[in-house]
């Protein structure tokens, strides 16, 4: 079977209960959802963050998260659905940023999924933020702990 | 072929997209990024760093000895920072 995966880069905020039910609407094989929601954060070690600006590149960003999903359902052959959706746009301190849904008989594999999935995000997808703090604005740097997630993936 | 610039690599060069025809001695995207570099202060700025410029031929990562050859789209950016 085919497992239905959706994937859509938005201005809009999204509704997590919604996109849900709409991952599981009519499926009777489904055990176990888990949800990863990404929030805007208003502080920064001793910082106050005012707002966060995503920047992304239009098309290879869906494509790289699809690549990304294959490759999940090809290490978890008992995930039978995938939701991925990440925003763009100027964003302030509680707003969501991304959501990853994974869905399978039994938790596990659903665990595992979004947790290979944000690591995956993080490092690999084209987006950029970009923080206005202190009234200045500036890009945000990589995180070398983003690349250490990263890594554990590579050693099974 | 077409290059595209995101993040700072873009506000540095100060333009997000320009055709540009490198010579034949142009052949990796190390290559492209040195050829770039030499366009403008803009552009030796973005990538003065070239270690840290990622790079992406038709939407796909590649590393800095890839040949740029039949490249359609050649987009050059910093480190990821979604999620």
């Amino acid at each position: 079977m085919t497992v239905p995966v959706t994937i859509r880069i938005q201005d809009a905020d999204f509704d997590i209960a919604a996109e849900i039910t709409a991952m599981t609407k009519g499926r009777t094989d489904i055990g176990a959802v888990v949800s990863f929601t990404g929030l805007c954060r208003g502080i920064e070690g001793d910082d106050t963050v005012a707002a966060l600006t995503l920047e992304h590149y239009p098309g290879m960003a869906e494509e790289e998260i699809q690549r990304h999903a294959d490759e999940a359902i090809r290490r978890w052959p008992a995930v039978t659905a995938l939701t991925i959706v990440h925003r763009v746009g100027r964003l302030v301190p509680g707003d969501n940023i991304v959501l990853v849904l994974t869905a399978s008989a039994h938790r596990q594999a659903a665990f595992a999924a979004a947790e290979f999935l944000m690591d995956y995000l993080k490092t690999n997808a084209p987006f950029w933020k970009r923080e206005e703090r202190s009234g200045e604005s500036r890009w945000v740097e990589a995180h070398s702990r983003d690349d250490a997630a990263l890594a554990r993936w590579s050693k099974d | 072929m077409k290059v595209k610039y995101f993040a700072w690599v873009r506000e540095r060069i100060g333009v997000d997209e320009e055709i540009v025809e490198p010579p034949p001695a142009v052949a990796t995207v190390a290559d492209l990024i040195g050829w770039l570099a030499a366009r403008g202060d803009g552009y030796a700025l973005a990538f003065e760093k070239p270690g840290v410029i990622r790079a992406a031929i038709d939407r796909a990562h590649v590393r800095a000895e890839t040949p740029i050859a039949g490249a359609r789209e050649v987009a050059f950016f910093p480190p990821m920072t979604g999620g």
